[in-house]
């Protein structure tokens, strides 16, 4: 056990935020954020002093889909448009192995991407060698990043950050896709990697606030060890959003933990131009709070609510029955089909003669 | 009656699993089994169901191919290997049936294109992968009605019936298996997406399939020709199933569906590796029957 964790101090501990807005958040946007949006807010926020910015389609690389939805302009198109107006902060991307390639990998990082974080889900990790080397081979900041951590334990989730280490990951990222840890399962993870990764692998959290508890699940991994935080200023983000940087940064400041951004300019970017952007207010609601409490990949909120308009049955019961089974980051298909398995079984939908 | 002898290269998954499936072949008969670690479950398992076996890869095979009639090889192993493995068996005369996603030869889904092939008299067919087998003939049910723009297909598979080759080169599996929803799917453009779920007990092969046409679709037509190539892939797999639609929403047409496999060697939800194994067979068994009916004389293909 370290000092910190027996006085909660963690003053001089040095974080690097990493802002979701321009990912995590086009989910919460349905993909329609534009080109110019995305300018203004990345300016905004690389003026504030953040370091990094993800920018992508909600299910990055490749993400563009049926499955996924369409963005208003390819991921080159975003990237490329923010990276050419930075003054400090690095644009990042996401890469899913099985949705993204290295093709496109390699097209974000000559629009202008530096820094990606290659996504399995907790289990998986081994889907993602070709991927983070490419990475490594570009010269990027790579991380991996391990989704719905919540179903895996702290030991197994030690054995996928190494195998992740061990293709060349930078940071090992414990991902809390459904916002449904608690401060103490987060602390417990992030403690397990510490224990394996080299000394010089970084620790990294992105939390999402369906119980309310981004920050305090934040604040827990730094006091485990981590020092990359991921989250979105005013919280855009899927579900009811991911950790509010702005928020965090403030919260992090009180306690000494040095993040390097200025406070007050994120919160006018929060303030005059994100909120008025959202479509609905990103909060805990009684959906996504069903996410939190159900652990359910967060991303499932508005196309369940669309599923539930078309066939009558209630979002908070489609998004409880795929939890139960187990339907994890992608399955984005399951949630139509078990509208209709659900439709079909209360009588509201005729089946297919065959 | 005479049977067509083969090898099997890939010790993994999918090569054990096609132990059974050409074992109960009218027309083959599995001969060799070839790996790489004498330790591997699958080459004990070959060595037990009576089949040669060999842990010096395709170059320890390549001796006994004339003695033992080899004229038949299912290569199982990864597309980096598959390019040497078809050159050194196709010089010997020996047709290769290539379940990798190296996808040399023309690729090859039975109920949509495998008397192309049969016809062509081909050395070397491409069996895409377990998404492309799952998918493509219902791709190609509704671009043999109407034209389609996009085709999308998502398949989520168990965690435990992927095996270490796919796992490291997901990649060759994606590029693979987007192209051929074009190549024999007939849509213009194809995108395919794979996750891979580590639920406990493992769920059953799952595909999503989305076709855009190019003009509203005809849904009694297209209805009826889904169900009609779904009962096509059930001579070969019983378990795959329609679950729900065909939808239709606008132009977008989406059908929902899974492979329960015949539980050979993986369990009954690894339906991804029963509808390679099962596809694989079937095209071998075509190639044997043109074979054995002295319509195909395999010759040895010069090395370039």
């Amino acid at each position: 056990m370290t000092d910190s964790m027996i006085t909660g101090d963690l003053r001089g501990r040095k974080v690097i935020l990493h802002d979701m807005c321009l990912r995590d958040g086009m989910h919460a946007k349905r993909e329609q954020i534009s080109v110019d949006q995305m300018v203004e807010i990345a300016t905004a926020m690389d003026d504030a002093g953040m370091p990094y910015l993800q920018v992508t389609h909600g299910a990055g690389l490749g993400g563009n889909s049926l499955q996924h939805g369409f963005a208003l302009a390819s991921n080159e198109e975003y990237i490329s448009a923010v990276s050419s107006r930075m003054k400090q902060a690095k644009v990042s991307v996401l890469l899913i192995p099985g949705l993204g390639t290295m093709d496109e990998l390699r097209s974000a990082y000559d629009a202008g991407a530096r820094s990606v974080h290659v996504a399995t889900h907790c289990t998986e990790a081994d889907t993602s060698p070709q991927h983070i080397a490419c990475a490594r081979e570009l010269g990027m900041d790579s991380t991996g990043f391990l989704m719905m951590a919540h179903l895996n334990d702290p030991k197994g989730l030690a054995e996928q950050g190494k195998l992740m280490e061990s293709y060349g990951a930078h940071t090992v990222y414990i991902t809390d896709s459904a916002g449904y840890m608690l401060p103490a399962d987060v602390k417990a993870r992030v403690q397990a990697l510490r224990d394996v990764l080299k000394p010089e692998t970084e620790i990294g959290f992105h939390g999402h606030h369906n119980l309310g508890l981004g920050i305090a699940n934040s604040i827990a991994a730094i006091d485990a060890g981590a020092t990359r935080i991921d989250g979105s200023v005013a919280g855009l983000g899927a579900g009811a959003g991911n950790t509010p940087l702005e928020v965090f940064a403030a919260v992090c400041e009180r306690m000494g933990i040095e993040t390097g951004v200025d406070v007050f300019k994120l919160t006018d970017v929060a303030e005059e131009i994100i909120v008025p952007m959202m479509d609905h207010i990103v909060r805990v609601d009684r959906e996504s709070l069903a996410l939190g409490y159900a652990g359910v990949y967060s991303t499932f909120l508005l196309p369940a609510k669309r599923a539930a308009k078309r066939y009558g049955v209630p979002a908070r019961d489609i998004l409880v029955e795929l939890g139960r089974k187990k339907m994890i980051g992608g399955q984005e298909d399951m949630i139509d089909d078990t509208a209709m398995t659900m439709a079909k079984e209360r009588g509201l939908l005729k089946a297919v003669a065959g | 009656m005479k049977k067509i002898k083969c090898a099997l290269i890939g010790s993994g998954n999918i090569g054990t699993d096609l132990i059974y499936k050409i074992q109960r072949s009218e027309y083959l008969e599995p001969v060799w089994m070839v790996g790489i670690d004498p330790e591997s479950e699958g080459l004990k398992k070959a060595a037990e169901m009576g089949l040669k076996t060999t842990a010096d890869g395709v170059d320890g095979l390549l001796p006994h191919v004339k003695d033992d009639g080899i004229q038949i090889a299912f290569d199982a192993t990864s597309a980096y290997v598959h390019a040497d493995n078809s050159r050194k068996l196709n010089a010997l005369g020996v047709l290769m049936i290539d379940l990798t996603p190296a996808a040399i030869g023309p690729l090859c889904v039975p109920p949509v294109n495998l008397k192309e092939h049969t016809d062509k008299y081909e050395m070397n067919v491409n069996m895409i992968s377990c998404a492309g087998q799952a998918t493509i003939p219902l791709v190609s049910a509704v671009s043999r009605v109407q034209a389609v723009d996009y085709a999308e297909i998502v398949a989520t598979l168990a965690s435990r019936s992927i095996g270490a080759g796919t796992r490291a080169n997901l990649d060759e599996f994606t590029y693979t298996t987007s192209g051929a929803l074009t190549k024999v799917g007939g849509a213009r453009r194809g995108k395919a997406l794979a996750v891979i779920n580590p639920a406990d007990p493992p769920m059953i092969m799952r595909n999503t399939i989305s076709c855009i046409t190019d003009d509203e679709p005809d849904q009694a037509k297209i209805t009826e020709s889904v169900l009609a190539m779904i009962k096509e892939v059930q001579k070969y797999v019983p378990g795959y199933r329609l679950v729900n639609g065909p939808d239709f929403d606008g132009k977008r047409v989406t059908v929902f569906m899974e492979v329960e496999g015949l539980g050979d060697y993986l369990p009954k939800y690894a339906g991804n590796l029963d509808i390679m194994t099962a596809a694989a067979t079937r095209t071998a068994e075509m190639f044997a029957q043109e074979i054995l009916a002295g319509t195909f004389n395999p010759q040895p293909v010069e090395v370039a």
